[in-house]
């Protein structure tokens, strides 16, 4: 049995990634529920990222679909989007593996960075703004109060005004989560988001995220390798290897998937029954 | 007499006879004046120089000659509308104003158009191709200008004469403020102000800022990064409008090929004072333009040139980040 997907915030059917004669994403298709938080794994080099990068612009999939839908219906064809379309209409946004932070600017311009587009509307494109139109003073304090809103989230708060490069490593990640937050996204795609962190910022981040699907009414898929995140807070996982998807099911379902013990240990198939029953043993004594 | 040298000469001339007069602190302070206000001309123009640059590392040649093309649009608006000295005072100003708005405009269609034109189909190519097409645009429009106005020199009787005068030795050397030093000064304040505001409060200056810093990053957090660099040229084309009514006041004499020298020492004084940096735009132009001036009223004229970029090159040596730019740090 596997995981149902009743609600796709994302669905992706049949995507192809090419890089010359390599095959990094073969054929691969799921769902990503609007209440989940679906987790995708593999070993490293499984295509996990390029899937990533093919959801938000970065590459243009050699053949596939890649769909994005809000509650009310509309859908959107991100392989055909400009990229900064993706995140502007589609409300899909992302975080990087490797922090990519505004370093120069502080905590607080970040996450007024990710409101861009309500506040360039707001302003008539920055000429309203300078001769202080109302409407625009009205919307650039509703997105001081949301920015403020996720610093108070994230624990950011007293760091409002620092630059955003100066925090330590834990807090980076947690800013660029909350500047993600801040583009009011329906499908939050983070690339290693535990990457780096402690095990006392690694239980902060799952209690953030599990904050985000229940109050935020935003789905969040998830690349990560820290299996204590994965297993602890994932509601459906799809497992990668060589870029062909091996098992699409709950966290109990995939625990216990022998192909994908075998893809993690790199064993050949024939050998996986072995290895699970050393696994088994293990566990017992 | 209109002086063809589109140097220092004619200001020198306006306070003529007295410049043999010594080396004493009305002297400099005069001096002062006049370079701050030559200062405040190459810190307009710098600004499109470090700003471009800043948000997609390259140096658009042919800014300076967006700044001689706004300069022939201000003669014709102020032509047009028939300004002469004997306009009052009151009606100049709301006049100039009119003149300033319109140049602006016009200068950043310029502005806009080249970069949709001639840089932005050639990003993501390798980094010289739209260097070259900036020398290419540059010679176009000074062309352009050439062929549409003549290459003869076009001057413009001044508009706004008097002034205050501030100190008079004994000897009879006064130290003289004119009116239009004081709109020249007052006006940059005021638009680098504006600018500097934009860039710091708005939306727009944000996502200009996040662009330079990391423009994929800015466009998966919405910014349509395109627009924000279309805005970044309209802007510096904004300014160097505003450089280029300046100059035709206070010089009163411009041909197509203003835009070369200006730009090459505003593009100096970009770089002196730190590449990328706004503020380091502003004092390195100031610096170029007090150098000058004092260079040409102690030593000589003739090199006042040689020891602007005598200076660029002893502040690279000692300071290659300039005078406030951040130093280069190596992305991984």
């Amino acid at each position: 049995m596997t995981h149902t997907v009743n609600d796709p915030v994302l669905t992706v059917e049949h995507l192809n990634m090419r890089f010359g004669g390599l095959l990094a994403v073969d054929d691969l298709s799921f769902d990503v529920d609007r209440r989940d938080i679906t987790a995708l794994i593999g070993p490293n080099g499984a295509g996990k990222t390029t899937v990533f990068n093919c959801i938000t612009g970065f590459y243009k999939p050699t053949e596939g679909r890649i769909t994005a839908r809000h509650e009310d219906v509309a859908s959107f064809l991100l392989e055909r989007m400009d990229d900064f379309k993706i995140p502007k209409i589609a409300k899909v946004a992302r975080t990087f593996q490797n922090i990519r932070l505004f370093g120069g600017m502080t905590v607080l311009e970040n996450l007024m960075v990710g409101q861009h587009n309500p506040l360039m509307i707001a302003s008539n494109y920055t000429f309203g703004g300078i001769f202080g139109l109302s409407g625009y003073k009205r919307a650039e304090k509703e997105a001081v109060e949301l920015a403020k809103y996720w610093m108070e989230q994230t624990g950011l708060t007293a760091r409002a005004d620092d630059a955003a490069g100066d925090l330590p490593y834990g807090d980076q990640r947690k800013l660029e989560i909350a500047r993600a937050m801040c583009t009011k996204p329906k499908l939050l795609c983070l690339d290693e988001p535990a990457a780096g962190l402690n095990p006392r910022e690694s239980e902060e981040l799952n209690k953030l995220l599990l904050f985000i699907r229940k109050e935020r009414d935003t789905g969040v898929l998830l690349i990560e390798h820290d299996m204590n995140v994965v297993m602890g807070i994932s509601d459906h996982i799809i497992v990668l290897d060589y870029g062909k998807k091996i098992a699409d099911g709950t966290p109990e379902e995939i625990r216990n998937d022998p192909s994908v013990i075998a893809a993690y240990l790199g064993v050949a198939d024939e050998e996986v029954e072995e290895v699970e029953h050393e696994i088994e043993e293990g566990a017992s004594s | 007499m209109i002086t063809v040298d589109l140097g220092y000469e004619r200001t020198v001339l306006y306070f003529g006879g007295f410049v043999s007069g010594g080396s004493l602190m009305e002297y400099f302070l005069q001096q002062l004046i006049n370079g701050i206000t030559l200062g405040s001309i190459y810190g307009l123009i710098a600004i499109g120089y470090t700003m471009v640059y800043g948000i997609i590392g390259m140096i658009n040649f042919a800014h300076g000659d967006i700044f001689m093309v706004s300069s022939f649009i201000a003669l014709i608006v102020i032509t047009a509308l028939g300004l002469t000295v004997s306009t009052g005072l009151g009606l100049t100003i709301l006049a100039l104003i009119l003149v300033l708005v319109t140049s602006m405009v016009i200068a950043s269609v310029f502005g806009w158009t080249t970069e949709r034109l001639a840089y932005r189909p050639l990003r993501g190519s390798f980094r010289l191709a739209p260097l070259i097409t900036a020398i290419g645009i540059s010679i176009v429009l000074q062309n352009y200008i050439q062929i549409t106005q003549g290459a003869r020199v076009k001057p413009l009787q001044p508009l706004i004469e008097n002034g205050y005068t501030l100190m008079t030795r004994a000897d009879g050397f006064t130290v003289q403020l004119s009116n239009m030093q004081i709109l020249i000064i007052t006006v940059t304040i005021i638009l680098m102000t504006i600018f500097s505001l934009i860039i710091a409060k708005t939306s727009l200056g944000r996502a200009q800022r996040a662009c330079e810093q990391d423009r994929k990053m800015a466009s998966l957090l919405g910014i349509n990064v395109d627009r924000t660099i279309s805005m970044t040229f309209v802007m510096g084309a904004a300014l160097a409008a505003v450089a280029g009514l300046m100059f035709l006041l206070y010089y009163g004499v411009i041909d197509f090929f203003i835009g070369f020298v200006a730009g090459v020492k505003a593009f100096t004084a970009a770089v002196l004072g730190g590449i990328g940096s706004l503020p380091g735009a502003m004092l390195g132009g100031l610096v170029i333009g007090l150098i000058e001036t004092f260079w040409s009223a102690y030593f000589s004229i003739e090199y006042k040139d040689v020891a602007a970029f005598s200076m660029l090159a002893i502040v690279l040596i000692f300071l290659p980040q300039g005078l406030l730019g951040k130093p280069e740090v190596e992305k991984v």
